[in-house]
């Protein structure tokens, strides 16, 4: 049973006294990267991705870091690999797409545990599964962080590397078109999650200076614990790939997701003890759904909320306490229909699950469309509200 | 014939008075033995890369970012730190190493099927950027981990199991000469080919892994090295006919010399 | 008195009988064994004559050599110090 920790509204609180801005919110991550101490970043211009190139390319040499627009998605993510495995807090963001190119490498890097920052700024919110399955191979999970307004944002850039430290494990955030474009107030404060001693880095590769040698792999070869100094040892009997246990990352890295999913899970909630019926959605797309939320308990409908903060580990107590009080879910998303499995998962069939969502763009399939609104949200849940007379 | 356990050196293997050694394996290459096949040209290229590595003092302060293939093995021969990458990513991995570490001599190990068939886009924009890296490349004109199949370089006739008839340019079109092909970027500072078929050009291939290296240490610029090395299993011959068959089919294609080389280095 | 102006230790455990040092001894003082080693491969043995030249050791893939050699004695060094020039 793993503890579920609350996060705040979307868009609640800023630290008093800590530096604000009014930035739109790929900016905000952006600064919110630098604040964290991210001096190294990729981009390749992908709308909506673009701005935080653009801020980057801008702001790091400001601090002493680097900003490289790659010629290729691809690129950019074994840059910040090599980077990364240097020691140095370093991050890429690109869209839907561009995430796709990068799968394998993405993959390889959560079996390798090199704790890079990747932030997909996403076309809809139709990378879901591609974010929480894992477009990429193997056994491999990201810690995947959906923040739902700009102050999130700047929040989940400290959280996220720390977190991807923590763990020694990669963190993808997960944005959108609307999210990234919006701009709204926010302060630059870590938040005091983020304020634990973090483990020290003893798999950094920056040549090996006065000590043993080290290895940064996702292959499963590993240098012997005893080495003569100087002589670093087999990887394995036979050497080469022959003996090497390619199978162990991949069991690793499932044993350390339920060591995370005991103590990460994040989840947004609001209304729910007395609710009939709960609406939930993820990202900025929960403020339309917990405004209708607001919306209708104003016409006596009792309606709770919930928004996964981490879509990875995914909040499945949260939605199976629901469940066991048969209380009927509508999942919201802008989508065909992809968290809706994981809510169904966190349910187990003891209560109706309806998919209320849709695909929703605009005109450029870049942005977000016109179904992303709260009144029409309130008409959703007008359709799926249980009619039967509450006692 | 009975097999023995330590064998005996034989007499003449007597180090008499008044002689001194004059060759030993480096440090830097351990105690490790590795698996590669018998008469595989890799370990020769290996051996005095890292020879150079000790020679220069720079053990500490070098970081080997390697490909997939055979070589990646030689991450548990070389004393220095290693990264992994994935196939054909090094040149990239290694920019973003060098770029947070300016002062770290960092190069790439790859082989043809990692850097110029599958990597060939990393290698070409590290060049075309001028990174500050040097990009190492074990040419034996084959994927030899998968057992034997065409690569960018392949020569026109050889025989892969890709390629049972032999490569055609008809259906599987020309080898491509890299070092070559970025002659003409202004961020390119040194470009060479070596040959390890040879003791003569094993020895001429440390030289120019040496020059690449000053090159990197010197900050002129982005170098590459690409070395031709016997594969004897993924050419389909015994370990003995290696060299002639290099010499015969691959240097013709593939000349060595050095290329281009920075004004101001003297190495 | 030495027969040979060098030596090689070889480390035959090594050896994987790929026979490339054989061919390149400028003295072809090197001969494969008919006995195997640990891992079943034939190694390289060696007779007199040689001179220390390295290249068996430049070729070698799995690092069996270590070479030797005389440092070269004029003639006046094995006369007494005081009858020379």
């Amino acid at each position: 049973m793993s503890v579920v920790k609350q996060v705040e509204t979307a868009g609640a609180g800023a630290a008093p006294g800590a530096p604000r801005a009014f930035l739109e919110g790929g900016h905000a991550l952006a600064e919110g990267a630098i604040q964290a101490g991210c001096r190294f970043y990729c981009g390749y211009p992908m709308t909506p991705s673009t701005e935080v190139l653009e801020y980057m390319a801008r702001r790091m040499p400001q601090v002493g870091g680097v900003c490289i627009n790659v010629e290729a998605e691809i690129e950019g993510i074994n840059m910040v690999w090599g980077a990364t495995g240097g020691g140095v807090r370093s991050m890429i963001a690109s869209t839907t797409n561009g995430m796709s190119l990068m799968q394998e490498s993405m993959s390889e890097m959560v079996l390798g545990r090199v704790p890079a920052v990747i932030v997909n700024m996403g076309r809809g919110q139709g990378d879901y599964f591609q974010c929480t399955r894992g477009g990429g191979h193997g056994s491999h999970r990201m810690i995947v962080l959906a923040p739902g307004s700009a102050q999130e944002a700047v929040d989940t850039a400290y959280r996220a590397f720390h977190l991807a430290e923590k763990w020694r494990h990669p963190v993808l955030i997960y944005g959108d078109f609307m999210l990234s474009h919006t701009s709204e107030t926010v302060s630059f404060a870590p938040p005091p999650d983020t304020l634990d001693p973090l483990p020290a880095k003893t798999w950094v590769t920056d040549g090996a200076r006065g000590r043993k040698p080290r290895l940064l792999t996702s292959l499963g070869m590993r240098l012997k614990e005893d080495a003569s100094a100087g002589a670093p040892a087999e990887i394995g009997p036979g050497g080469g790939h022959g003996g090497t246990d390619t199978t162990r990352p991949m069991r690793d890295t499932v044993a350390r997701h339920r060591e995370i999913a005991a103590v990460e899970t994040r989840v947004e909630t609001a209304w729910l003890d007395d609710a009939k019926m709960v609406i939930t959605a993820f990202g900025i797309v929960g403020r339309f759904a917990r405004y209708a939320a607001k919306l209708a308990r104003e016409e006596g409908m009792k309606v709770g909320y919930v928004r996964p903060y981490t879509l990875v580990p995914f909040p499945y107590e949260t939605y199976a306490d629901v469940g066991s009080r048969g209380i009927p879910v509508a999942v919201f998303e802008n989508n065909a229909g992809q968290m809706v499995q994981d809510v169904r998962l966190g349910v187990e069939g003891r209560a109706p699950v309806h998919f209320i969502g849709e695909i929703s763009m605009d005109g450029s399939g870049f942005g977000v469309g016109p179904k992303i609104d709260a009144l029409h949200v309130l008409e959703k849940i007008r359709e799926v509200y249980p009619r039967r007379n509450a006692a | 014939m009975s097999q023995s356990e330590a064998a005996e050196p034989s007499a003449p293997s007597t180090v008499t008075p008044g002689m001194e050694k004059v060759f030993t394996r480096s440090p830097l290459l351990g105690t490790n033995t590795h698996s590669l096949c018998p008469g595989c040209g890799e370990p020769n290229a290996v051996r005095v890369l890292m020879e150079n590595i000790e020679e220069m003092g720079e053990r500490e302060n070098t970081v080997c970012v390697l490909g997939i293939g055979c070589y990646t093995a030689f991450a548990a021969l070389m004393d220095v730190d290693c990264q992994q990458a994935m196939h054909g990513r090094a040149p990239a991995q290694a920019t973003g190493l060098k770029r947070v570490l300016p002062d770290r001599l960092v190069f790439t190990l790859q082989g043809d099927g990692d850097m110029i068939t599958e990597g060939i886009q990393e290698v070409i924009h590290a060049a075309a950027r001028g990174e500050k890296i040097t990009a190492i490349c074990l040419n034996n004109a084959a994927f030899g981990e998968t057992g034997g199949h065409m690569t960018a370089t392949s020569v026109i006739g050889q025989r892969t199991k890709s390629t049972l008839e032999g490569r055609t340019p008809e259906r599987h079109g020309y080898p491509i000469r890299l070092p070559e092909m970025l002659m003409g970027f202004e961020g390119v500072a040194y470009l060479a080919r070596g040959t390890v078929h040879t003791p003569a050009g094993v020895k001429k291939t440390k030289k120019l892994l040496r020059a690449a290296l000053e090159t990197q240490r010197r900050g002129l610029g982005f170098s590459l090295v690409e070395v031709v090395t016997m594969c004897p299993t993924g050419w389909f011959v015994t370990p003995g006919e290696g060299p002639k068959f290099q010499q015969e089919n691959l240097l013709p294609v593939f000349p060595v010399g050095e290329l281009k080389r920075p004004r101001s280095l003297t190495v | 008195m030495a027969k040979s102006a060098g030596t090689v230790l070889i480390d035959v455990e090594r050896c994987k009988g790929c026979e490339l040092c054989i061919p390149v001894c400028p003295p072809k003082v090197l001969e494969m064994s008919v006995a195997v080693n640990a891992i079943g491969f034939r190694y390289p043995e060696l007779s007199d004559g040689c001179t220390g030249c390295e290249l068996c050791a430049e070729i070698c893939p799995d690092y069996c050599f270590e070479v030797f050699r005389t440092t070269k004695p004029s003639a006046a060094d094995d006369v007494a110090p005081e009858v020379r020039a």
